[in-house]
This record gives structure tokens, sequence and C-alpha cells, in this order.
């Protein structure tokens, strides 16, 4: 059996209305310590208002060999992109 | 002036600062020790804690004072005698064991401390208890939890929990001490009858216990004199290292 706890990945929302981001790992037993060495290893400088620990394992990663399949037919449609309207000057915040 | 209510007021704000302070320093020895990095940074964040509290406390106490000394002159410029910490937060870390069994016991006590100040007729020391009060119920929550995690867990690590339990427990009577010169300042609501906290604490403690399936050590003799600035060995050792840059380049500054 290892000696090293479970690894656990570390989300942080850093103000109320954002969302979660992912900041980092830490390892634990338990959600509870998981929360606890979240708190200190990632909020001490006042980061968050709310923290998410998701066991590692629990996470399905993308193949990196399918990676050609999976992504590149995104690159040559720029058409997706939302750059071809023109915004007229009255509208702000866009 | 030497009006005896006055002096014990001061020291009675001092031996909160000293508390906090020598906790802080010993907390910090172990940095880069401990046993995962997580718990390095929540270990090193107590002991940031503690020392912030301490800097306000006796700031506070130095003004009481009256003398021109600040947070600083008190924490890097007074002897063994003149501190007021009680014995428990001087003793040597041990084992991570031993650490945490020592946190829960004084945070648990330093919770209850904090929460009876919002009532003092002091209106400074209800303010830096009132910001305290919530990083001092971290402490407690994440001491307890590992007391509780370590007592129900292995052999080892409940053999190693127990016997920081039975090291520790002789200094906890200390913490509900009251002397005869502190009951003036108590009567007049500037200080808290550290005395009626003892039950609430047997509770919570006794709760956790439970928890961890560990047993309460037997009361025993009880060791005292911190208050009154009697102290055990170790307190010099921490004030050589705290106090070595103000001792070799007294009133160096950066």
């Amino acid at each position: 059996m290892s000696r090293e706890l479970p690894l656990w990945e570390v989300f942080v929302r850093a103000k109320n209305g954002l969302s979660h981001r992912h900041v980092g790992s830490v390892h634990a037993a338990d959600a509870r310590m998981a929360i606890e060495g979240a708190r200190d290893v990632y909020t001490r400088r006042s980061e968050a208002v709310s923290l998410w620990v998701v066991p590692s394992s629990a996470i399905t990663a993308s193949d990196p060999g399918e990676a050609a399949s999976l992504f590149e037919p995104a690159e040559d449609k720029v058409y997706r992109h939302p750059t071809f309207y023109v915004v007229p000057d009255s509208i702000k915040h866009i | 002036m030497t009006d005896p209510l006055h002096s014990a007021r001061v020291a009675s704000v001092m031996a909160l600062g000293d508390d906090s302070l020598i906790l802080g320093q010993r907390l910090g020895e172990w940095c880069g020790h401990a046993p995962t990095v997580e718990l390095d940074l929540s270990i090193a964040n107590l002991g940031l804690d503690l020392i912030g509290q301490a800097q306000l406390f006796l700031d506070h106490a130095g003004d009481l004072e009256g003398n021109g000394r600040d947070g600083d002159a008190l924490a890097f410029h007074r002897d063994v005698y003149d501190f007021r910490n009680c014995l428990m937060v001087e003793q040597p870390n041990g084992d991570f064991g031993q650490t945490i069994v020592r946190q829960l016991l004084f945070s648990t006590w330093q919770r209850l401390l904090f929460e009876a100040m919002a009532r003092l007729d002091d209106d400074r020391l209800a303010e830096i208890a009132a910001k305290a009060v919530k990083e001092v119920a971290y402490h407690e929550r994440l001491a307890s939890d590992w007391v509780i995690r370590l007592g129900d867990g292995t052999d080892e690590s409940r053999r190693r929990v127990t016997e920081g339990l039975d090291w520790n427990w002789r200094f906890v009577g200390e913490l509900f001490l009251v002397d005869a010169a502190e009951q003036p300042v108590i009567d007049a609501v500037l200080a808290v009858d550290r005395s009626a906290l003892r039950p609430a604490w047997d509770a919570t403690i006794d709760r956790v216990l439970d928890e961890a399936r560990l047993d309460r050590p037997d009361a025993g003799r009880g060791v005292t004199g911190g208050r009154v600035g009697r102290h055990s060995e170790h307190l010099g050792h921490i004030l050589s290292e705290m106090q070595f840059l103000q001792r070799a380049y007294p009133g160096a500054s950066w």
C-alpha cells in the first residue's frame, strides 16, 4: 500500500459571481482534510470565498493521443468566433 | 504611579500577548519539518495568526503601561522573568502528536477566552478578541480533527497522541488559574474570569477525546508559575533564538 495519501484537485472561487477555478492539488485522507489542506495551501492570501475539492481519481482526462482528432478540427473554423459582427458604438461592455 | 489595579491590568493583557507570542514562535519551529507540505503550511499559518494576535495584545499592554514600550519592545527586550505566558506554550513541540494535542487544549481554551472577552469594559481588547476568535476557531477545528484522526487511527498514532496528551495535561490547570492580584481586574470587567471557563472547556475536550477514543488523563498535580514569571528552562532557549537579532544588534530595524 502506498504511504502517500490520495490526491485531491482544488478549485477556488475568488468572489461571488465568478466560477471556481482549478488552482492545484493537495494530498488528504478524506474530503474534510482536503478542504483544510486546500484552505491552508491555496487561500492564505485571501484568494477565496469558496473552495471545492474533488478526488483526482474522479476526473477523466481526454487522451493526448486523440488531441489531433479532438481539437484540431476547430482550428480552421474562425467563423465560430463572433468577430465578424460590427458592434454599434452605443453597445458597451462587449 | 503604582496603582496595583492598573499594574495587574497591564500584566493581564501582557499575559494574553505572551501566550500567543511564545506559542507562535514554538509553532514556527515546525516550518520545513512538518509531516506533509499541507501540514507545514497549516502549522505555519497557526503560528502567524498567533504572532499577529501577540502584536495587537502587546501594543495594547505597552500603551496601558505608558512607559513608551510598544509590542516589539515588549517582545524583544524583556527577559524570562518578565514573561507572563502559561507554561504549556513554552514546552517543546515533541512529535506532531504532542504538538497537535497541545493545540487542541490551548485553542479550545483560547476560543472560550476570546468569546468571553467580547463582554469586557475594554473596547480595544474586545475588538482584538472579536478578530482573533475567528482565527482560533479554525485552529481548534484543525487540531480536533487531527486528534480524532490520530487517536482513532493506527496503533502508533494512538500511542503517540496518548503520550502527547499525558505530557500536556499537567499544564492544563494553569490555564484556568486566577491569582489574587488579578481578581480586582476581573471585578472591574477588564479581564475574563478564566476559572469560569473550565466547565465549557471540559465539555468540549471530553467530546473530542470521546470521538478520538482517548481517555482523559488523571488530574494529577499540575505545574504552574508562568503567570508570575517562574518558567521552565525552555523559555530561555526560545527567547535566545527569538531575540537573537535584537541582542546582537540592539535597535536594528529594516
